[in-house]
């Protein structure tokens, strides 16, 4: 590792929070919002606001993020905040970057770190904006694009996406009498995606809005890694996911804890994994089962005993059979190194 | 004074739009490849390469990356160039329309292109023409020459705080954007003194000016936003006229004028031989090539034919249109272009027009005529057959309002 390398991995770690209590008292993400009760992704929002505070641009994609946070004349944002369209996310993200970027080389702006956010739900990061988003990855520029993810199009009244998971109902995969089952494609791996393809990204993380004080320390470290980071957060929605709002944290950690949504960081090629997750792999921690998860949501109620054993099997796998548990579907290396 | 460094090199019409940027220091551009306009980002980056110009480049994934790069580029304050041809200026549309929305003024060059499919690289104006209702200023220009000038008036125009509108730069796919021309190019301290540094004022994105950009706004106030828009496109031609007459002041010379040619001193159209026409042929881009010869060609055999070439289509100069086309008998307006469905079977321009000439208390007759698809040439012979025609209309009653130059099929 280079002088260089290490400092950076120091600015890195030493900007990371204990304890709650720790975190900036002060508010860039206010009133104003009109988000649903129990709204995961609200709140992922304000960590956001929160701990990269004011030197901050922030991009939100089409979206209910959109929708919801900036009405006009409420605008819910105390940091410049600006739209972009749905597939925009990517060009977005470089084009505030490279402005800065431009404006401070050439002397017309004071030269200073500012943060570049850009945060796109499923269509506008998984799904239409992939590309984009794919694109920035591969440019040097400081920014960080946050995929918010309520496994739905829940701005227009939830529809499937590549995000949502196998199984649910969604007002695209409504199920019927001669089809239980719409939707029967897996939910979209992004973070691997990202990591695998992009090597000049040196971060990028799961998180869970229900894991706070994780989430805060991500998005921390992402902003000071230097050059182009990801973050994909699973946003429980009320909404969406049909349930009473007051469980949104506990779908959250109900999603880690059964293994469904491992937390991990993707650190200048190193997997560390994070909170329970971290003692799953390492088998110190039993994964409840998925069906604890599954049952709390509306969205599963059609579920019967063949989808909780498909889920579960597919769920099991990922720890039991990948070479990088929870992460990467590759099961080969060993054959590969005989 | 003002010849000290000025110089004349051979660009064609893309080289002269990277240029143009160049001498306006852009800081941030966003290429993708699509023919005939690419050669400006082939420019660009070399420039960049060599060291004689210091901006951002970036190539994106695809057109409507690179109109949102562009876009957001612009809002935090950079100087932008970007452009694109045929399908990738529709592929973009999206993120074109909301930089006019969003009051980016962004310059894109459109390298004229036919729509796919069947495939073509020639030269069609229904790429640009796309978004001729959505808050772009529209030019076409005939010249590498006007390509460059136009540029820098681009800069100045687009980004006037009474404007803060996007301008599309237009030329004509191969006829331009491949042609090799002499142009002359302005010493580049004069060039600082013509375009003042781009800024947004109130309107900035940065952490010292906290706003919120393009948000909800619903039924409650766009009817309001689009007014303003509408409002600043209505500005913009006071601003041209002010940029053309400050821009000669500057360099000593009318936009488009090199050595063999004077530009007449109106910026929004270029009346040729007008003044006792009776049939006056109407175009955009580089058809008045043709036009001019063919019109010299025919005052030879007694027909007193003229051509008004429209530059600016967006704000459309209807007080022009209807000046220098009062006294015609007959008016001939070649679209590059079609719009099918339409009254009369005309072509974009020809409605532009007949609708402006309609408060005249007497009105020419007003044919469409449909040509030069996907590249195909407009040649002095097919514009000698239009005067023709024009001729013919005029001494009867019309009998025809649309005619399709040289198509198989259908005798004109």
């Amino acid at each position: 590792m280079t002088e260089n390398e290490l400092e950076k991995e120091e600015r890195m770690y030493k900007s990371i929070i204990k304890t709650i209590k720790q975190a900036p008292l002060e508010e860039f993400y206010t009133s104003g919002h009109r988000t649903c009760q129990g709204c995961e992704s609200a709140l992922l929002m304000r960590y956001l606001a929160k701990i990269s505070g004011e030197r901050t641009i922030v991009v939100g994609a089409t979206g209910c993020m959109y929708v919801a946070n900036t009405t006009y004349y409420t605008t819910s944002w105390v940091v410049p905040w600006v739209h972009t369209q749905l597939g925009g996310s990517g060009g977005a993200a470089l084009g505030t970057a490279a402005a800065l970027r431009a404006l401070m080389r050439k002397g017309k702006i004071k030269e200073e770190p500012i943060n570049v956010i850009v945060f796109c739900g499923d269509l506008g990061c998984a799904d239409m904006g992939l590309s984009g988003v794919s694109n920035a990855m591969t440019y040097d520029y400081n920014l960080l694009i946050i995929l918010y993810d309520n496994e739905s199009s829940a701005n227009t009244d939830i529809q499937e996406t590549s995000m949502t998971p196998y199984g649910a109902q969604t007002s695209f995969s409504r199920p019927g009498t001669a089809r239980r089952i719409m939707k029967r494609r897996w939910k979209k791996n992004v973070v691997p995606m990202i990591i695998a393809g992009h090597r000049n990204v040196r971060y990028a993380a799961t998180t869970s809005p229900a894991y706070p004080l994780d989430t805060l320390n991500k998005i921390k470290k992402a902003l000071s890694a230097g050059g182009p980071t990801f973050i994909h957060s699973l946003d429980p929605c009320p909404k969406g996911w049909d349930y009473d709002p007051m469980y949104s944290h506990e779908l959250g950690t109900l999603a880690v804890e059964t293994g469904i949504w491992p937390l991990y960081e993707y650190i200048d090629g190193k997997i560390v994994y994070n909170e329970p997750t971290k003692g799953i792999v390492e088998g110190r921690i039993k994964r409840k089962p998925v069906r604890e998860y599954l049952e709390k949501q509306g969205r599963f109620s059609h579920f019967v005993e063949e989808d909780y054993d498909y889920f579960q099997k597919m769920v099991d796998e990922m720890y039991e059979k990948w070479e990088i548990p929870g992460v990467m579907p590759i099961r080969s290396v060993e054959l590969a190194r005989k | 004074m003002t010849q000290v460094a000025e110089k004349e090199i051979l660009l064609n019409g893309t080289q002269a739009v990277a240029y143009a940027a160049m001498y306006a220091d852009v800081d941030v551009t966003a290429a993708y490849p699509i023919r005939p306009y690419t050669e400006v980002m082939d420019t660009i980056s070399k420039l960049i390469a060599d060291g004689q110009l210091d901006a951002e480049f970036i190539i994106a994934e695809g057109e409507h990356g690179q109109f949102e790069i562009v876009k957001h580029a612009s809002l935090v304050g950079a100087r932008t160039l970007v452009g694109t041809s045929g399908v990738g200026w529709l592929y973009a549309m999206e993120a074109i329309v909301v930089t006019a929305t969003d009051r980016a003024p962004v310059v894109a060059v459109i390298g004229n292109r036919a729509l796919d499919d069947p495939g073509a690289y020639g030269v069609e104006h229904n790429d640009a023409l796309m978004v001729r209702d959505v808050g772009w200023l529209l030019v076409w220009v005939d010249t590498a020459q006007e390509a460059f000038d136009t540029a820098l008036l681009a800069y100045r125009i687009g980004e006037d705080p009474r404007v803060l509108i996007p301008v599309g730069v237009s030329m004509d796919g191969g006829f331009l954007t491949h042609s090799e021309q002499i142009v002359r190019l302005p010493d580049r301290e004069l060039v600082k003194s013509f375009l003042p540094p781009y800024d947004r004022g109130k309107l900035r994105v940065h952490p010292d000016n906290p706003i919120s950009v393009a948000p909800q706004v619903n039924e409650d106030w766009v009817t309001e936003i689009r007014r303003q828009h509408d409002e600043g496109m209505e500005r913009a031609r006071e601003v041209i006229k002010e940029a053309y007459e400050s821009f000669k002041k500057t360099f000593g010379r009318y936009p488009g004028t090199t050595r063999d040619i004077t530009m007449p001193e109106n910026p929004f159209v270029e009346p040729y031989m007008v003044e006792d026409a009776d049939v006056i042929l109407v175009g955009m881009g580089t058809v008045s090539k043709p036009m001019k010869v063919a019109i010299k060609n025919m005052r030879e055999k007694g027909v007193k034919a003229g051509m008004l070439r429209i530059r600016w289509f967006r704000p459309f100069p209807a007080e022009d249109v209807m000046k220098y086309l009062a006294n015609a008998k007959v008016v001939c307006v070649v679209d590059r272009d079609y719009s099918l469905g339409s009254p009369f079977r005309g072509g974009v321009v020809y409605h532009e027009v007949r609708s402006s000439l309609y408060d005249l208390d007497e009105r020419p007759k007003v044919l469409s005529f449909i040509g030069g698809l996907g590249g195909r040439e407009i040649t002095i012979q097919d514009v000698e057959k239009i005067i023709k025609i024009g001729v013919e209309q005029r001494d009867t009653p019309l009998t025809r309002h649309t005619y399709w130059v040289n198509v198989r099929g259908d005798p004109w």
